[in-house]
């Protein structure tokens, strides 16, 4: 008899570069940009991945960068949130330059290990700096898309930090998705912060992490983003409170910060 | 600037490493020839410049995977991988 070949194997297509078309842009914060993009054929996503962007000059010059995506999985579109890096080479093109109509090459979505999904369950502990943001977004989009029974399984803790309050990305839909009950956000300030801030007022540090975090014994699925320091230091002190290094999922964005 | 500053996620190759496999391997185990340990290519260090990448065990910092652009060419050096699972649907992951 000859077995049957599998078919339960998702084989995904050739990853290719294609042509987006900004369909709306939106500031977030004064360095920071919403794009988002119509992708034809675009073939879904899952929360958590990225895509690439390349810029190509008249003379041939090539640059690429990989931006998380924003937007959840139950959305049609793919929303990037670009932070505006001074002396980037890309992102001051995406913030400045790119406008309605206007067409930027991406390949994605990509990446298969920092993803979250509502069948992954929790608790979810979330922990971003700056624009490490942006990825939990989309999971924390994809988790409010879910059934009101699904949700309440999933009870989820956000630790986000920030520059100032003005530096708070999403800082409006935060607060609603707050309102929801198996939802909390937690705000840390690294540099400024208003008089009747209600939130920390200084870096994330285990103290912190203790104390709006899960306990290691409810085993959440954590996952850190932001500046590689940052990322580094949260990673390590989560362990040492007793979290499996396998449920403590990191991305690191680098140096800047 | 420290060069720990630098370092990202395996997870960051993801694009470069779905030129080169059919499959997304960034949640694939590999186990490091050097130490044993076993850890998602996601998860681990990784190293980029000019001309290509290199993926560091997170444990004992051996060179897991080393890959380099050359005019025609894709150079993909494996021979820090001692054995690679790749889940083959999302699910498995």
């Amino acid at each position: 008899m000859i077995p049957e070949v599998s078919t339960t194997g998702l084989t995904p297509p050739r990853l290719e570069w294609r042509v987006a078309t900004v369909a709306r842009v939106h500031d977030e914060t004064p360095r920071a940009r919403t794009l988002v993009l119509d992708v034809p054929g675009w073939p879904g996503h899952r929360a958590g991945q990225h895509v690439d962007v390349r810029l190509v000059a008249d003379d041939g010059y090539q640059a690429q960068r990989s931006y998380s995506i924003a937007s959840a999985p139950e959305s049609t579109s793919v929303a990037l949130t670009v932070e505006r890096l001074s002396d980037g080479e890309v992102s001051p093109y995406l913030c400045d330059a790119l406008g309605v109509g206007d067409g930027v090459e991406i390949r994605g979505p990509i990446g298969g290990y920092f993803v979250w999904e509502v069948a992954q369950g929790g608790p979810l502990f979330l922990v971003a700096g700056g624009s490490g943001i942006v990825p939990l977004m989309a999971m924390l989009r994809h988790h409010a898309a879910a059934l009101a029974s699904v949700r309440a399984g999933i009870p989820v803790r956000l630790l986000y930090s920030a520059r100032t309050v003005d530096d708070v990305i999403y800082r409006e839909e935060l607060a609603a998705l707050a309102a929801m009950p198996e939802v909390r956000v937690s705000l840390a300030l690294t540099r400024d912060a208003p008089r009747d801030w209600a939130g920390f007022r200084r870096r994330i540090d285990r103290a912190m992490l203790e104390e709006v975090g899960w306990p290691a014994t409810e085993m959440p699925n954590a996952f850190v983003c932001g500046p590689t320091p940052l990322v580094e230091s949260v990673a390590t002190q989560l362990v040492e409170l007793g979290h499996d290094p396998s449920r403590v999922r990191t991305e690191r964005f680098g140096p800047t910060g | 600037m420290q060069v720990e500053d630098m370092r990202l996620d395996g997870n960051a190759a993801a694009g470069t490493l779905r030129e080169i496999f059919a499959l997304d391997v960034t949640a694939a185990l590999a186990q490091c020839a050097c130490c044993g340990t076993v850890a998602p290519m996601g998860a681990l260090l990784e190293y980029g410049h000019g001309m290509g990448v290199i993926l560091r065990c997170s444990s004992c910092e051996a060179a897991v995977v080393r890959i380099a652009r050359t005019p025609g060419w894709i150079r993909l050096d494996v021979s820090g991988i001692a054995f690679l699972s790749i889940p083959d649907s999302p699910a498995s992951a």
